[in-house]
């Protein structure tokens, strides 16, 4: 990537998501996942393919139990799928988490899962501060760079998880995933227990990020008003693979018990509202 | 955001893409000293990522560059052939810079906006805490009030203990004894392999060392009276209760410290049910039940470890000790080391939910309480041990 291209005199929607010179970031083919064994056993995803490419915001959509945190485990090598192969910055999944994983994602987990027994800092920093080469000044002032990108106060550097409300760890979490500006990023459920307010901020943080990081996002989420404001691309799982992608308007239409019951309801209707036809896709396809 | 400080900065040449593609292949950050016009220029180049900066062989070459480069008035700075420029490579040369922009510097607008968003967000270091005396008075009382707290909550967990007793008398159908055989399996029935094999090894041992000492005097049939007393008396109880103490002691204070990481204690409370009731009373139960069993399980194992080692070693055949044992060791002397177990059981289970209780929910906190928990556990079972051994030290033995 040249200067150029961490550059980002980006737009709030940044690359047109399904314009095909993109390069996939994450390539999921044929994959299969098979929980228990015998008579147990339940398939989770099958034959399920899904291709994102950078720049996207990708909305990971669908009910209870269709695998959505299975699959970004998968993207992130924490788990292996029984068949099928995950690439991940052109490298299969299973070789993400060695050294420098860090540096080529970030994940964001459900709740957080801060270290528990170091402070803000110290959690934002770890990363940084375990490949042992740059001087800890250097790694303190990053760590308190993104602790104020993600929007806390300095004063909040030495305070432990546990004193933090819900919103902070998110932003905790997420300052901890983004503190090598990873170019893929992955987010379970990053507005789930958060009130509207902070959920709002939430979005127009991650917004900001995507716009000046020039990030690749992967999350999933159930809450409509993030869907609508911040993706721009939506596949929901059901049927045990991906039914659909595309812009959250073209998937809207998509003629499925599963989207007209979740986008069309009464909550649907109204976290759509707001969203002009054209906001998030401006391609036929 | 704060606005741009006023820079010299030319308009760049736009990168075609055959240039992307070699810069991107192109990982070693290094500096190139350049002679401008204006003067003296440093040109960084490779990619100035964490990744690249995190690699120790990259990182000795570019500190000794950075080095040879000190930042001043003289040198100008060209960031427009970075192949990758991010947070940490900007934060580096934020610091390198001294906190201040160079004189002369020639960069792309997102590289500008890289730095200051470094340049706004990099504060000073927060002040560290010097030491004074009096801050170490207060460490003091702070310590000595923590030890305070810690007794008024063990005296209150032994009183609601006496009370949930008091109340599963009254009404023992309503007991939680499906809790009450679930510790008794775990704390008792499992831990009968590992008891059994510490305690016949000591047997062992023992009998060994006595054996080399009790022939220089002749007096080899002594081994039945001092095997029997030491270790039906003594080492038995002790052993067990140091095992268990080790093994169910901590099992207790995990368990309990991860419900508090958790909330599910909090959960509990919120449900109306009592934590003395349905976590202390039903550990402590089960524990003073088995110790006691315990006790007498190492006691037996062990005394079948040096009934062996005292055939082998002196030809004091298992029958003799068998019969000699009764006359040798008086029943009392069974009858305190059942009570003593009890204690100990009792004890270890306060011990371990006292600390499972007070865990903070992180796993630090949860990794001291655990330590602390068996400590305790095993300096009680021996202090008790020394109480018990003045108090009856007229029974038993004759």
């Amino acid at each position: 990537m040249t200067a150029v291209a961490t550059g980002h005199p980006a737009p709030l929607h940044p690359a047109i998501p399904s314009e095909p010179a993109a390069p996939a970031v994450v390539e999921i083919s044929g994959l299969s996942t098979v929980f228990g064994k015998g008579d147990q056993a339940f398939t989770v995803h099958q034959n399920l393919d899904l291709t994102v490419r950078r720049g996207e915001i990708l909305s990971l959509v669908g009910g209870s139990g269709t695998g959505k945190t299975v699959l970004l485990r998968h993207i992130l090598g924490l788990t292996q799928p029984t068949a099928g192969s995950v690439t991940v910055l052109g490298e299969p999944a299973a070789r993400l988490t060695g050294k420098g994983a860090a540096s080529r994602v970030g994940m964001l987990f459900q709740q957080g899962a801060l270290f528990s027994a170091f402070n803000v800092l110290d959690n934002i920093a770890f990363a940084l501060r375990e490949q042992g080469t740059l001087p800890s000044r250097v790694v303190c002032d990053a760590a308190m760079v993104k602790l104020q990108m993600v929007g806390l106060k300095p004063e909040h550097a030495s305070r432990m998880p546990a004193d933090l409300s819900g919103g902070m760890v998110k932003r905790v979490a997420l300052a901890r995933a983004l503190v090598m500006d990873p170019p893929l990023l992955l987010l379970d459920e990053p507005t789930a227990g958060l009130d509207p307010n902070s959920s709002d901020d939430f979005c127009d943080l991650l917004r900001e990020l995507h716009a000046s990081l020039g990030l690749t996002v992967v999350m999933v989420t159930h809450d409509l008003d993030t869907i609508f404001a911040l993706s721009t691309r939506v596949a929901v799982l059901a049927e045990r693979r991906v039914i659909v992608s595309g812009t959250p308007q073209e998937v809207v239409r998509f003629d499925h018990p599963f989207i007209q019951h979740f986008f069309l309801g009464e909550r649907g209707q109204r976290a759509m509202a707001p969203v002009p036809a054209d906001a998030s896709g401006d391609k036929d396809r | 955001m704060a606005r741009w400080p006023h820079l010299s900065c030319t308009a760049f040449p736009s990168i075609d893409l055959a240039t992307c593609c070699l810069l991107m292949t192109d990982p070693q950050p290094r500096i190139e000293r350049a002679d401008t016009p204006d003067g003296p220029s440093a040109a960084l180049l490779g990619r100035w990522g964490a990744a690249e900066l995190g690699t120790r062989s990259q990182w000795l070459a570019l500190s000794r560059q950075l080095a040879d480069q000190p930042s001043g008035p003289g040198l100008g700075w060209d960031l427009r052939d970075i192949a990758w420029l991010d947070h940490v490579g900007a934060q580096l040369l934020w610091n390198h810079w001294g906190r201040a922009w160079p004189a002369r510097l020639q960069l792309h607008d997102a590289q500008r906006d890289m730095l200051e968003r470094v340049a706004q967000f990099s504060t000073e270091e927060p002040p560290r805490d010097t030491w004074t005396l009096s801050q170490q008075v207060d460490r003091l009382g702070v310590l000595v009030l923590h030890a305070l707290d810690h007794g008024r909550q063990m005296t209150e967990m032994l009183g609601q203990l006496v009370l949930d007793i008091g109340r599963l008398l009254r009404n023992p159908r309503r007991g939680p004894w499906r809790d009450v055989s679930g510790h008794l399996y775990r704390m008792g029935a499992t831990a009968l392999p590992i008891t059994a094999l510490v305690g016949f090894l000591i047997g062992v041992v023992l009998a060994y060392l006595m054996s080399l000492q009790l022939r220089q005097f002749g007096a080899e049939t002594f081994i039945v009276n001092i095997l029997g007393i030491s270790l039906v008396r003594e080492l038995g109880p002790m052993l067990g209760a140091i095992l268990v103490a080790g093994r169910s002691g901590s099992a207790i204070t995990a368990q309990i410290g991860v419900m508090r990481v958790t909330e599910e204690l909090d959960a509990m409370r919120v449900l109306g049910i009592p934590h003395g009731f349905r976590l202390v009373m039903p550990r402590v139960l089960a524990l003073a039940i088995a110790m006691p069993l315990i006790a007498l399980w190492t006691t037996l194992a062990a005394l079948g470890g040096g009934m062996l080692a005292a055939d082998i070693a002196m030809g004091i055949s298992p029958a003799y000790f068998v019969q000699a044992l009764p006359a040798a060791v008086s029943p009392s002397n069974l009858w305190m080391a059942m009570l003593k177990s009890v204690v100990f059981g009792a004890g270890i289970a306060l011990i371990g939910c006292h600390w499972g209780l007070r865990v903070k929910p992180n796993t630090q906190s949860l990794g001291e309480g655990t330590t602390a928990s068996v400590v305790t556990a095993i300096t009680m079972v021996i202090v008790v041990d020394a109480l018990f051994a003045i108090g009856f030290k007229n029974m038993g033995i004759r």
